[in-house]
């Protein structure tokens, strides 16, 4: 399901790498320029949110909820899987109703055995989809970032590949899409949990951009002149 | 495909959510009643029970829009193809398909199907099926899961990817 967002995540040998934009939109203009679209939930499970803003808000604390209740009672943290289909359990009753939330849950699984611990990572949805990946990107603004991620994502990138990568799928989803732009926020999520990205407002890469633009065909006709 | 018990097995296709909700209802209460009563459900009354339950969720506030078919091996009565529909009809086939694949399979099946076909040939059919799908199909289906069913129960056949490149 399609909002005014894009927000993306993706697997990597370093862990998995969150990125979202910070548009609000409210029928065709902006109800909030700095928003949170990444919420964690706990030290090792960060949330995207698609769809309805304060459905979203809403149950991502339920969901918070019910994992520390989990943790309490069993002396352990659920696992991303687990976590999921809670939450698509939770969503199924409101199935046909107006609510709208599209989840993409970015965890890292911790516990003895190696098939069963590591990155993981759920989209969960209000339709009742619960899918399991190595890259989602969930918004308005997905396709365009799809194709830049679908370009450059391996198991292989380094953390700092990963994050320019993630930050350029969001700034050209941003510059094409109405529905998203603003800053980007960015969320890293390891063994030894999450760790944010400070906000950086894309404004400054458009101009950035624009500028070398410029400079590149000042260049090229220089170039050309010359010959 | 969704595991039944050790000699069914539960295709389910429909509305997204609705599909994986409604089979593994099914698929967890026919392993209860297998707890409780020490011995499986057959696949006649497996299909039965899928049946009942779309029938009372029909004409609830929420209905759940799933096609399915049920494909089980019965000890005393040999194999068995269940067809079911969103609306909760049931009927007992030799071969079927749902969605608007088959509109191009189901000729082929009912030209080439025999009660007594080999393995071999039984593959062979339905890699035909395949072929005409990608031939005449506008989605392009690169892959399928094939399993088999019989006495000895479930396996898992060659994945047929006759559409990839």
């Amino acid at each position: 399901m399609a909002h005014g967002t894009t927000t993306l995540a993706f697997m990597f040998q370093g862990g998995v790498m969150a990125a979202a934009d910070t548009r609000s939109s409210c029928s065709g203009l902006v109800a909030c320029p700095a928003s949170q679209k990444i919420l964690p939930i706990h030290s090792h499970l960060v949330g995207l949110t698609s769809g309805t803003s304060a459905d979203c808000a809403l149950w991502k604390r339920i969901l918070a909820r019910e994992l520390r209740l989990y943790q309490l009672r069993h002396g352990r943290r659920l696992s991303t899987s687990g976590a999921a289909k809670l939450l698509s359990h939770m969503l199924h009753p409101f199935k046909g109703t107006e609510l709208c939330v599209a989840a993409t849950l970015c965890g890292w699984d911790g516990g003895e055995k190696m098939n069963l611990s590591g990155p993981r990572l759920f989209y969960v949805c209000s339709d009742g989809t619960r899918l399991r990946g190595m890259l989602f990107s969930v918004g308005s603004g997905s396709p365009y970032a799809y194709s830049i991620l679908d370009q450059g994502v391996h198991w292989g990138l380094t953390v700092d590949e990963a994050k320019s990568i993630a930050r350029e799928a969001v700034y050209r989803a941003t510059y094409r899409d109405a529905y998203s732009g603003n800053c980007v926020d960015m969320y890293h999520i390891t063994s030894k949990g999450w760790t944010r990205r400070n906000r950086e407002d894309l404004k400054e890469e458009y101009y950035r951009e624009k500028e070398r633009r410029k400079h590149e065909k000042t260049e090229r006709r220089d170039v050309a002149f010359s010959d | 495909m969704f595991k039944l018990s050790e000699k069914i097995l539960l295709l389910c296709v429909g509305e997204a959510g609705d599909t994986v909700q409604f089979a593994e209802y099914i698929q967890k209460n026919v392993q209860l009643y297998k707890m409780r009563n020490g011995y499986e459900l057959s696949p006649s009354a497996a299909a039965n029970f899928t049946r009942k339950n779309l029938a009372d969720y029909l004409r609830s506030r929420t209905p759940y829009h799933v096609n399915l078919l049920l494909a089980g091996y019965d000890d005393t009565d040999g194999p068995g193809l269940y067809y079911m529909d969103y609306l909760s009809s049931l009927a007992k086939a030799p071969f079927a398909a749902h969605g608007y694949g088959a509109y191009l399979t189901l000729s082929i099946l009912d030209r080439y199907y025999r009660p007594d076909l080999s393995r071999d040939e039984a593959v062979d059919l339905l890699k035909k099926c395949v072929e005409e799908l990608n031939k005449r199909f506008i989605l392009n289906l690169p892959s399928f899961t094939v399993r088999l069913i019989d006495k000895e129960g479930i396996h898992d056949l060659e994945k047929l990817t006759l559409g990839a490149k």
